[in-house]
C-alpha cells in the first residue's frame, strides 16, 4: 500500500463499504474477524452491492456473500493478476483516471526485463547475494534513490516505505511520458504484456477455481467501477502471510488504480488489521526499522549527521519533502531542551541499525546464543509464532526473559510446560533462562487510545481499577525509564546521556501513581515554543521551534482538545462521521480523495461525490477532509524550483509519492520485483505453471537444522506432503489465545482444537468425524479433533486433486481449553519486504489417531522426514 | 379467574396482561433476522455476560461450530449453524452450492405460555412489558414448566456438580445454585432500566431486533417481501402469526428453511390448550364411573 499509494495504512474506512456497489473480500475471513466492521458489507448487500469472498474455505464471510469462490491456498497473485490481464483485455480500465492520477504513461528504463523475458526472474538478480539489483526497474533516465550502506534490506518494504520518500525521482524532474498509452517501454504496456497469460482458463488451472466463477467476479468488479461506481477490496492477513504478501497486495493496488476506484467512496483498499491498535503499534514505531510516524531508522553504515539523514530521505516532491520538520520535531519532543541546532537536536542519540533486526532474525539470534535478556509485552511465539518450537528453543538460550501479558501464557511458561518438556527433549532444570513474568491490565483498566484499522484514533476510559499487581503498560515504561533515570542520575558515561537528557516527566495520579495518558497523546500530538498545542503537521518546523512525538498525528491534540475522545454518533452527523474521534492524517477518512474528483476537480459524477474544488471559495471541500492542499487549485503546475508539497501538480491526488501518482509499476521500495508475479508457496505441491522459477527467488530463509523444509513439488519427494495447509483465527478466540483460552463464556463456545478436511479427504486418509487425526510436517506433528466439512474445497486441477487442511492457530498448553498449536507445524520462511511469515499456505500430512506421546513424538515426526 | 385463564378464552388477553393499569407498557420482543446473521456469538456471550451464566461445559460437539447444542439453563441465546448443499438464493447455479445457515435462538415469550399456566408458585410471571420471566427468589425447582414447553427452552440448572467435577471457571456463581429454572428475561432489569437487552445490543449485523412486538411484525413481512422479491430460498418467518398454536411470539424469526432445520417445532401448541377439555373429560369419566358403579349395586340388589 505505501509503495503503491504513498501510505501504510487502509485507503478507505470501513462504514464507507456501505457505498460499495462491489466489495471482493480475499485473504480476509471478514465476518469472523472483524463483525462489527462487517456490518457495513451486509449493509452494501442489502443496498444491492455484490459481494464476493474469494478463499480456500467457505467460512461465515462466505456465507453472508452474495458468492463464494474457492481457491487454492497461495494462488492469490494468479487469480489478481487474472483480473488485471481481463481489464486490460476487455478494454475496462478508467481511462482518464488511469492516464493522469497513475504512472501507467511513465517510460521506464530500457534495460528493464520481465519475468516474462527472463523465466520467472526480473533484471537486475545476483545469484551469488540472491538479491536484485534495483537499477534496472528506474524511471527511463533516472537513478533509484538507495540507501548508503547495504544491508538495505532491513529499511526498506512497505511498512518503513509508507511513502514513495525519494521514490526513484531523485533528480525531482516530471518523468517522460506517453499519454497515448502505446509506447512499448511505457509502465501501461509493461503491465500488459506482463499478465497476458493470466487467461480466465490459467486462473482456473492454478487456483481451481471454474472459468465461471473467475469471469463473474471480473465482470462485475468492471462493471461496478467507473465514474458512476465503485468498487472495493477488503483483505487481512490471508494475504500478507506469505513470502509474497506485499506483492499480492500490490496486485490488488494495480486493480484498484486500473479502474480508478481509489480515494473514492465505496472504493480502494481496506486493509484490516491482525488486532486491535495494531496500526496504531506501527505508527508508534514497534517495528524494528522505523521512528514513529513511519521515518526510517538511522542506520550505522550511513553517513552520520542529521543533514545527510535528511538529506538521504526528502523527496524532492509530495509531503516526503518535508521530512526536516518531522525528524526534527520529534527529537524535541523526545530530548526537549538538550535538543540544540548546534548538536544535531540530539540526532546522534538516536540508536543505528545495521542488521534485520525483526522478529525471526532476533530469534535466530537466540539460538546462537547472541541475545541475553528479552522483553516481551502483549505477544505469544510460543504459539502465535511460525515453528513455535523454535522459539520456545531459543527462548531457552536467554539469560533472562521478561513477559508482561494478562495471563500467564505458554511463552511465559515455556520453561515447564511445554511440547518439549513433555517428550523429554527439554529438561526444566536445564534450561538458565531467569523468567519473570509481570502481571498488565487490560484495556478497561487504564486510559488510553486505539488506533483501529482505519486509523481511528479512539479515546477510551478506564472502567474498573486493575486487580492486585497488574499495571498498565504506559505504568511500566513509565516508572521503568524513572527507575532507570535515578540509577544513572550521577554518571558521566556519554553512553548514558540519551537516557538522561530525555524528557520524562508525565504527570501521575492516583495510590498507583498511573501517568496520565492524555499527556502522552498530548505529546504525540506536539506544541509550539509557547507550549500551544500544534494543530496539524503543516505547523511543524525544523528550526526547533516545535515539537511532535509523532507528525502524522499531530492535531489529534488539536486547540488542547483531545478529538480522539470525541463521541459524536454518526446519525447525528453525515456517514464519514468526522466528529467520531480523530483519523490520521488530519482527520481525513478517505485517503487521497482528491481522486473522488476529475482533473477540473469536479465529481466523477453525483452518486459517487465526496471532495471537490469550490471555485467561488478557491478551495477543496466536501463531506471528507480533503486529502490534500485546501487551496491549491487543480490547474496548478509547480514551477520549476518547487520542492515538496508545492512539486506536486493541482491533478495529482497522491500527494506523499514523489510523482504524486499512483504506482501500478514500482520502480523503488520493493525488494522482489516492481510487478506482482505468480509464484508458488515456498512449500507447494505444485510446480509454478509460469516459470521454472517455482518460488519468489528473494523469498527470505534461515538456514537453521532445526527448521527443515518439507520438498515442494519441485525437488526430490515433492509428494512427501502432499496437503496443502492453511491456519486462521475463529469469532470465538484471539490470536494465539492469551485473550480468549482463559475466558470460560469463549472457551466453550470453541472448546478444542480441530482441523477441518473435505469429505473426500476423510475417505482418503480414513479420518473420522469428530475423531482424532494427527497433523505432521518435516518440524513437527499436533493432534486434532476431526470436523469433516463440505467447506474445504478440493482443488482439482491438472488430472489431479490438492486437498486443503485447515487449522485455527489459537490452542496452546495453557488456559481452560488446551489443545496442539498450529504453529508448531510451520516453517519460518519470509516476504523479504516485511519479514512476515508464510503460515496461509505450506504443506502437511495427515493420519488418523491421536499423536505420539512422549519420546515417540519425535521419533514419529523424523521417521517421516525424507532424506 | 381460573387458574387455567389462558385456556378459557385462547383468542384474548391471556393471564396476567390486564394487571398492570397504568403501569402496562407495549408488549416488547425480538424479531431474529437470520438472513443477516454472521454467526459470531456475541448474542450468547453478552447475555451470559450481563445475566451472569455460568459456564456450560467445555465440550465440543463437532456440530459443525456449534458448542452450545441447545437452550437451558445456562444458555439463553443459542446459535444453530446448519451446513447444506443448496444454494442461496434460487438462481444460483453451480454443483458446489453451499450455504451455512446461522440462526440465534431464544425463549419466544408466547402469547399463550404454558409455563406461566403450569408454575404451581407463582415464580413465572407476565411482565408489564408482556414478556415471560421467572423469578428467581420464587422459583422452588418443582419443574413443571420444563416440559410444559413446547420448545424445551425451561430448565433446571444442575449446580453444584459432583466432587469430582473441574472446578468451575466461575466458582463463585456455582455455589448456591440449586436446581432451579432459569430462562431468557428478555434482560428485564435492563429494559426497566430504558436499555435494550443485552444480545440485541451486542449483535453487530442487528440480525437480532429489539422492539415492540406490533411494530417489529410489520418490520419482518416488509423483510420477507424483500428476500422474496430478491429470489432468497426458503425465506419464511415462523413465530409471527397470532393465530398459531401459541397465539404467535414475542421473539420471532425469519428463518432460510423449514423450522425442523433448526431444531424448532413446526407447529407448536401451548401444552396446557387441552386441559379444560381433559378436565372436564376426566370429571364426566368420573361421574360416569360412579353413575355405572352406583348402577351396578343397585341393578346387583334386585
Amino acid at each position: 500500500m505505501g509503495t503503491s499509494f504513498g501510505r501504510g495504512g487502509a485507503t478507505d474506512f470501513q462504514q464507507d463499504l456501505q457505498n460499495s456497489d462491489c466489495i471482493v473480500i480475499m485473504g480476509s475471513n471478514m465476518a469472523e474477524n472483524h463483525p462489527v466492521g462487517f456490518q457495513w458489507v451486509v449493509e452494501a448487500r442489502e443496498r444491492g452491492a455484490h459481494v464476493f469472498h474469494v478463499d480456500p474455505r467457505f467460512t461465515r464471510t462466505s456465507a453472508m456473500a452474495s458468492k463464494w469462490v474457492g481457491i487454492r491456498a497461495g494462488s492469490d497473485i494468479a487469480f489478481l493478476g487474472g483480473i488485471i490481464n481481463y481489464i486490460l483485455e476487455h478494454e475496462c480500465w478508467f481511462d482518464e483516471y488511469v492516464k493522469h492520477y497513475t504512472n501507467a504513461p511513465v517510460l521506464i528504463t530500457e534495460d528493464y526485463q520481465d519475468t516474462e523475458d527472463l523465466d520467472g526472474l526480473f533484471s537486475g538478480w545476483d545469484p551469488e547475494t540472491h538479491e536484485y539489483d534495483i537499477t534496472t526497474w528506474a524511471y527511463k533516465d533516472t537513478e533509484p534513490q538507495t540507501a548508503p550502506g547495504k544491508k538495505s534490506s532491513a529499511t526498506r518494504g512497505e511498512q518503513s516505505g509508507h511513502g514513495g520518500h525519494g521514490g526513484g525521482l531523485s533528480h525531482g524532474e516530471p518523468p517522460e511520458e506517453d499519454l497515448s498509452l502505446q509506447d512499448p517501454n511505457c509502465v501501461f504496456q509493461i503491465v500488459k504484456r506482463h499478465y497476458a497469460r493470466y487467461t480466465p482458463e490459467f486462473v482456473a488451472e492454478t487456483c481451481g477455481c471454474s472459468v465461471e466463477e473467475f469471469l463473474r467476479v471480473a465482470k462485475n468488479l468492471c462493471e461496478n467501477s467507473g465514474r458512476d461506481r465503485t468498487s472495493a477490496f477488503v483483505y487481512a492477513v490471508g494475504w500478507t502471510q506469505h513470502t509474497v504478501g506485499v506483492q499480492i497486495i500490490r496486485a490488488a493496488a494495480i486493480i484498484q488504480l486500473l479502474l480508478g476506484n481509489v480515494g473514492r467512496p465505496g472504493g480502494g483498499i481496506v486493509a484490516l488489521r491482525g488486532h486491535a491498535s495494531i496500526q496504531g503499534s506501527t505508527d508508534l514505531a514497534t517495528l524494528f526499522n522505523i521512528l514513529p510516524g513511519y521515518l526510517n531508522m538511522p542506520q550505522s553504515a550511513a553517513p552520520p549527521g542529521l543533514d545527510s539523514y535528511i538529506e538521504r530521505g526528502t523527496a524532492p516532491a509530495g509531503w516526503w519533502g518535508k521530512l526536516d520538520t518531522y525528524i526534527v520535531s520529534m527529537l524535541k519532543a523526545w530530548w526537549g531542551a538538550a535538543a540544540t541546532k548546534e548538536n544535531d537536536f540530539c540526532f546522534e542519540y538516536l540508536p543505528k541499525i545495521d542488521e534485520d533486526h525483526s522478529e525471526y532474525w532476533t530469534f535466530t539470534q537466540m539460538l546462537e546464543g547472541k541475545v541475553k535478556g528479552y522483553l516481551i509485552a502483549g505477544e505469544n511465539p510460543a504459539v502465535g509464532s511460525a515453528n513455535a518450537k523454535l522459539h520456545r528453543a531459543g527462548l531457552a538460550k536467554l539469560d533472562w526473559l521478561v513477559v508482561r501479558d494478562l495471563v500467564e501464557t505458554e511463552t511465559a511458561a515455556f520453561w515447564y510446560d511445554s511440547p518439549e518438556i513433555e517428550t523429554g527433549e527439554r529438561k526444566t532444570e536445564e534450561i538458565p533462562t531467569e523468567v519473570f513474568f509481570l502481571p498488565a491490565s487490560s484495556h478497561v483498566e487504564k486510559d488510553g487510545s486505539f488506533t483501529n484499522t482505519q486509523r481511528l484514533v479512539q479515546w477510551h476510559y478506564k472502567a474498573v481499577d486493575p486487580k492486585e499487581d497488574c499495571r498498565s503498560d504506559l505504568w511500566f515504561y513509565y516508572h521503568l525509564g524513572r527507575k532507570i533515570r535515578e540509577q544513572l542520575k550521577d554518571s558521566q558515561d556519554p553512553k548514558d546521556l540519551p537516557i538522561l537528557d530525555l524528557t520524562w516527566n508525565y504527570p501521575t495520579h492516583g495510590e498507583d501513581q498511573e501517568p496520565s495518558a492524555e499527556a502522552v497523546l498530548a505529546e504525540m500530538n506536539g506544541f509550539d515554543s509557547a507550549g500551544q498545542a500544534l494543530a496539524g503537521y503543516k505547523l511543524l518546523k525544523a528550526d526547533g521551534s516545535t515539537a511532535s512525538g509523532c507528525w502524522l498525528y499531530c492535531g489529534v491534540y488539536g486547540g488542547d482538545i483531545n478529538m480522539a475522545a470525541r463521541k459524536k454518533p454518526h446519525w447525528e452527523q453525515s456517514y464519514t462521521a468526522l466528529e467520531w474521534a480523530w483519523a490520521w492524517p488530519m482527520n481525513r477518512r478517505i485517503l487521497y480523495n482528491r481522486a473522488s474528483a476529475d482533473r477540473d476537480g469536479e465529481p466523477w459524477s453525483e452518486r459517487k461525490r465526496l471532495v471537490w474544488w469550490d471555485a467561488k471559495q478557491k478551495k477543496w471541500t466536501g463531506v471528507d477532509t480533503p486529502d490534500f492542499d485546501e487551496e491549491k487549485p487543480p490547474d496548478y503546475e509547480p514551477p520549476d524550483d518547487a520542492k515538496g508539497p508545492d512539486a506536486i501538480r493541482g491533478d495529482h491526488p497522491f500527494i506523499m509519492q514523489s510523482d504524486g501518482q499512483g504506482w501500478l509499476y514500482v520502480p523503488q521500495g520493493l525488494l522482489d520485483g516492481p510487478l506482482p508475479t505468480h509464484y508458488e508457496p515456498h512449500e507447494s505441491p505444485m510446480r509454478n505453471p509460469l516459470y521454472s522459477q517455482q518460488a519468489s527467488p528473494d523469498r527470505q530463509r534461515f538456514d537453521i537444522s532445526q527448521d527443515p523444509h518439507n520438498p515442494s513439488a519441485d525437488e526430490p519427494d515433492g509428494d512427501a506432503y502432499p496437503y496443502v495447509v492453511t491456519t486462521y483465527r475463529l469469532t470465538e478466540h484471539h490470536t494465539a489465545g492469551g485473550m480468549s483460552r482463559f475466558v470460560p463464556y469463549l472457551s466453550e463456545l470453541q472448546p478444542a482444537m480441530f482441523c477441518e478436511v473435505h469429505p473426500d479427504l476423510a475417505r482418503e486418509r480414513g479420518l473420522v468425524h469428530g475423531e482424532w487425526a494427527t497433523i505432521f510436517t518435516a518440524r513437527a506433528a499436533i493432534e486434532a479433533r476431526v470436523l469433516v466439512t463440505d467447506r474445504v474445497k478440493p482443488i482439482r486441477t491438472n488430472g489431479r486433486v490438492v486437498h486443503q487442511v485447515g487449522l485455527p492457530y489459537h490452542w496452546g498448553s495453557r488456559g481452560l481449553t488446551t489443545g496442539g498449536a498450529a504453529n508448531e507445524l510451520s516453517h519460518v520462511v519470509l516476504d523479504p519486504n516485511v519479514h512476515i511469515q508464510e503460515v496461509k499456505a505450506f504443506t502437511c500430512d495427515i493420519r488418523p489417531g491421536r499423536r505420539p506421546r512422549g519420546r515417540r513424538l519425535p521419533e514419529f515426526v523424523r521417521e517421516r522426514r525424507p532424506r | 379467574m381460573s387458574d387455567f385463564a389462558t385456556l378459557t378464552d385462547i383468542t384474548g388477553h391471556p393471564d396476567g396482561w390486564e394487571t398492570y393499569d397504568a403501569d402496562q407498557q407495549p408488549r416488547m420482543g425480538f424479531f431474529t433476522d437470520t438472513s443477516i446473521c454472521i454467526g459470531c456469538k456475541a448474542c450468547e456471550v453478552a447475555c451470559k455476560e450481563w445475566n451472569v451464566i455460568p459456564e456450560d461445559g467445555l465440550v465440543w460437539t463437532g456440530d459443525s461450530y456449534d458448542n452450545t447444542s441447545e437452550l437451558g439453563a445456562n444458555s439463553w441465546r443459542h446459535v444453530a449453524f446448519i451446513e447444506q448443499r443448496k444454494p442461496l438464493r434460487q438462481d444460483d447455479e453451480g454443483d458446489d452450492a453451499l450455504r451455512w445457515l446461522m440462526s440465534s435462538d431464544v425463549c419466544k415469550h408466547c402469547t399463550h405460555a404454558a409455563c406461566l399456566d403450569v408454575c404451581p408458585t407463582g415464580s413465572l410471571l407476565r411482565t408489564e412489558y408482556g414478556t415471560v420471566v421467572v423469578q428467581e427468589d420464587i422459583c422452588n425447582g418443582c419443574g413443571y414448566c420444563v416440559p410444559a414447553c413446547p420448545f424445551g427452552v425451561l430448565d433446571k440448572r444442575h449446580l453444584p456438580r459432583k466432587p469430582d467435577d473441574e472446578p468451575l471457571a466461575l466458582p463463585l456463581l456455582g455455589k448456591k445454585e440449586d436446581g432451579r429454572v432459569w430462562k431468557c428475561t428478555l434482560c428485564y432489569d435492563r429494559l426497566k432500566g430504558g436499555h435494550e437487552p443485552a444480545c440485541a445490543k451486542a449483535c453487530p449485523t442487528d440480525s437480532i431486533q429489539f422492539g415492540e412486538v406490533d411494530e417489529l411484525r410489520d418490520r419482518a413481512h416488509k423483510r420477507l417481501d424483500k428476500l422474496e422479491q430478491n429470489g432468497w430460498n426458503g425465506a419464511r418467518l415462523y413465530g409471527d402469526d397470532p393465530d398459531d398454536g401459541v397465539g404467535g411470539f414475542g421473539a420471532f424469526f425469519l428463518l432460510l428453511d423449514e423450522p425442523e432445520v433448526y431444531g424448532l417445532p413446526p407447529d407448536p401448541v401451548v401444552t396446557t390448550k387441552h386441559l379444560p377439555e381433559m378436565w372436564k373429560t376426566t370429571a364426566f369419566a368420573a361421574a360416569a364411573t360412579l353413575v355405572g358403579t352406583a348402577v351396578a349395586f343397585l341393578g346387583g340388589r334386585e
